[in-house]
């Protein structure tokens, strides 16, 4: 093509790198891509931004990763590594030069494990095994939890220990399994199996962090189906908070960690035990006493209708009566007795005037036989010796004419 | 009201599992709720009431984890290991 002097594409070099930085930077697939390379010239300056190459067998590409993603990096970037890098291409003017912004950083083959993942997912999520109405739920207080773990790692003390913290009084029964590597999933698989025939109230299938590859045995077909199989309710809990796996999804409950999936697996604990005994013995002690208070009402009511018709009243009533009677015969005969005294009275005091010794003391005298005692009162009585009676006694005297 | 009182398990309160004292005082405290008893019965029920929760209580202090290891089809004790 020959150069036309007097073309209008005449452009300055700011001119014609902003153009390029715009063709660049305004095509999507350059602003959301994958790059799969090598790492060669790796620098980590004190800005705290990472600098490499990324490159393969034709072709390098300049990579800088900002500090705030380089500080969410999961692995260490090292020269020679595999990686797989996420991010946009962009135009640094100054030099002319475009570069890979790199965002994500994830082993190489992370992405095909990725595809494989989400095309499990796809067909079992087709076949109902991860339907929320497959979900049983977890049993409130179990007596046997199972566990499916690695026998040595430290999610299996992690759970323990919970379990030992929240509700000693179950029973653990550990199905060992290697939980990583090419022999987990059938071994996975055969934990689960036979745990289930011991018939725990709940499984407990866990791992602790790890990468994707390490946690890639709970993505495996086999183990997926032996869970969603299990007779058992199954709370799984793999890896970190952010890592997913088709086990997760078959599980009747997910845990973001082996730990969180012993606290779902004793929603119920000691502490719990203790306050509802406590109130049970309160409402026990609280209706024996209201019982108690309501028999004695009844009681002290029937004794008032008791004491009623009580015979005592009646008792009460004739010793009334009785001591009124008395009263009125004691006054009767008192009225008696001083109507007799007055009557005596009146009696001695005629007798006392009626009584000889007072003529006598008037000057009359009593002359009496000597012979036969009888009283002198005419001449022809009198003969012989004869007693005078006087007031003051007695003399003797003889007739003499 | 005989019938039913001879119907429960008389079993001693020492030789239960902590769920079968439990599930028994929950049943006594809403027997004592709902039912009209002879004041005697209530008094015993109340007595046994006490003696399963004190028993409860016993368990649950004592209460240690006991964890076991599945081999094969057989269930044998699991040694944890010191750290």
């Amino acid at each position: 093509m020959q150069p036309s002097l007097f073309s209008s594409n005449h452009l300055t070099v700011s001119q014609i790198t902003f153009h390029i930085r715009k063709q660049l930077e305004g095509d999507p697939t350059l602003q959301d891509v994958w790059v799969e390379g090598e790492i060669s010239n790796l620098s980590r300056p004190a800005s705290g931004h990472i600098y490499f190459t990324l490159k393969d067998k034709n072709a390098s590409l300049r990579s800088v990763m900002w500090k705030l993603d380089a500080g969410r990096l999961r692995m260490n970037l090292q020269d020679g590594m595999a990686i797989e890098a996420h991010g946009k291409i962009a135009v640094y003017e100054p030099q002319g030069q475009y570069q890979l912004i790199v965002n994500i950083v994830q082993p190489k083959g992370e992405g095909a494990l990725y595809q494989e993942f989400l095309r499990l997912k796809a067909m079992l999520e087709s076949e109902g095994l991860f339907d929320v109405d497959r979900k049983r739920p977890i049993p409130e207080l179990p007596r046997v939890i199972g566990i499916v773990t690695s026998q040595t790692g430290a999610a299996l003390r992690d759970m323990l220990n919970t379990l030992r913290r929240r509700l000693p009084l179950v029973r653990v029964i550990l199905a060992p399994s290697p939980v990583q590597g090419v022999e987990a999933p059938p071994a996975l698989v055969n934990a689960l199996q036979s745990l289930n025939q011991q018939n725990p109230d709940v499984i407990l299938l866990a791992r602790g962090g790890g990468s994707i590859e390490d946690l890639w045995a709970f993505n495996d077909e086999r183990v997926v189906r032996a869970v969603a199989d299990s007779k058992a309710p199954i709370i799984c809990g793999v890896g970190h908070e952010t890592d997913f796996t088709l086990c997760d999804f078959a599980a009747d409950l997910r845990a973001p960690t082996p730990t969180a999936a012993a606290e779902l697996a004793t929603q119920t604990t000691v502490d719990d035990l203790h306050s509802l005994l406590d109130t049970y013995q309160t409402r026990l002690a609280s209706l024996t006493l209201s019982l108690l208070a309501e028999q004695k009402a009844g009681i002290s009511s029937l004794i008032s209708r008791l004491r009623y018709v009580s015979p005592e009243r009646k008792i009460q009533s004739d010793i009334q009566r009785l001591d009124e009677l008395s009263r009125r015969a004691f006054s009767a005969l008192t009225h008696r007795i001083q109507l007799d005294v007055a009557t005596v009275d009146g009696i001695s005091k005629r007798l006392h005037s009626l009584n000889p010794e007072g003529i006598l003391s008037r000057g009359y005298a009593i002359i009496t036989r000597k012979l036969d005692h009888q009283v002198v009162s005419k001449i022809s009585q009198a003969s012989g010796g004869m007693t005078v009676r006087v007031s003051d006694g007695e003399f003797e005297v003889t007739r003499k004419s | 009201m005989a019938k039913t009182s001879a119907k429960k398990s008389e079993k001693s309160v020492e030789d239960l599992s902590y769920e079968e004292a439990l599930a028994e005082l929950e049943g006594i405290v809403s027997a004592l709720e709902d039912e009209q008893n002879p004041l005697e019965e209530s008094m015993k029920l109340f007595e046994r009431g006490q003696a399963l929760a004190a028993h409860c209580s016993v368990l649950l202090e004592a209460a240690q984890l006991k964890v076991q290891k599945l081999v094969g089809e057989s269930v044998i004790a699991f040694e944890e290991e010191s750290e």
